[in-house]
């Protein structure tokens, strides 16, 4: 079975690849909101993966990979409001969102 | 596999590629719209249309907004001398190729287990609204509840995290 005759698995592999480049973003950067980004497309990219489960699963009419992605992208976004309140609470006393300059708790 | 989804999942790629790249921080929040974007056509292109909306409504329109808040706020505009990358980006390059070809061979080595390989493509199965929130209000109402809560704390906390402390109130 090729990718030509089953468009599930050219879903995966854009999943996989949004996976990992965010991976490459939150682990490179300097910048903690970048850091912030990576991890979102983290989670938009599992997002694309139940979508795509839902759309070529046996039982689309059960809704569930829809509910899964759809509470995902509620969690994500508070996720995304408590973090970004940390990194202006965390420049705030230390002027800085660099990651490689936060390294008061290292013994 | 149409032209479609190939041109969505190319805008989409290149978008996040841009996002995590890009030098400046603010060209960087809005090159992660354009993922988003991407991201919300490719719901639509799979017959989701109500996560495609919300995932416009909440990350186009809510989380980029806040990002570049963010940024605006912790003067991260400024492009540091020193490079934008961590000292130890070759270790986290390397792991994040690592983690991707395993994925990607993980993924085409069960092409026979995967749904939807028998050849002929699957009907768009019918999901209106109202079937949406039938099941939230029924079979889903407990996790509902849940997220109501978990983003009201959200809310307060992330206020109170943010918020300017007085000097001497203890």
């Amino acid at each position: 079975m090729t990718p030509a005759t089953n468009p599930l698995i050219g879903y995966l592999l854009v999943a996989a690849l949004l996976f990992a480049i965010g991976l490459a973003g939150a682990l490179t950067r300097r910048n903690a909101i970048l850091v912030l980004i990576g991890i979102e497309l983290m989670l938009n990219a599992a997002n694309l993966n139940f979508i795509a489960f839902w759309r070529y699963g046996p039982h689309p009419e059960l809704l569930t990979g829809m509910m899964f992605a759809i509470f995902s992208i509620a969690v994500a976004a508070a996720e995304a409001a408590v973090g970004l309140g940390l990194v202006i609470a965390i420049h705030r006393h230390t002027h800085t969102t660099d990651l490689d300059q936060m390294n008061r708790m290292k013994g | 596999m149409s032209i479609v989804f190939f041109a969505i999942a190319g805008l989409s790629v290149a978008g996040a590629l841009a996002a995590v790249t890009l030098k400046s921080t603010v060209h960087c929040a809005l090159a992660l719209t354009v993922a988003f974007a991407g991201l919300a056509l490719l719901f639509l292109e799979l017959d989701a249309q109500f996560a495609g909306f919300a995932q416009i409504l909440v990350y186009v329109g809510a989380v980029a907004i806040l990002v570049v808040f963010a940024i605006l706020l912790t003067r991260g505009s400024e492009t540091p001398k020193d490079g934008v990358y961590s000292t130890k980006w070759l270790l986290g390059l390397v792991t994040a190729s690592g983690i991707f070809a395993v994925l990607a061979w993980a993924v085409l080595h069960s092409t026979w287990a995967l749904p939807g390989a028998g050849g002929a493509p699957k009907a768009a199965p019918q999901v209106t609204v109202m079937d949406i929130g039938n099941a939230l209000m029924g079979r889903y109402v407990l996790p509902l509840e849940i997220v109501a809560l978990l983003l009201t704390s959200a809310l307060i906390g992330a206020v109170i995290v943010a918020m300017h402390e007085k000097e001497g109130a203890q």
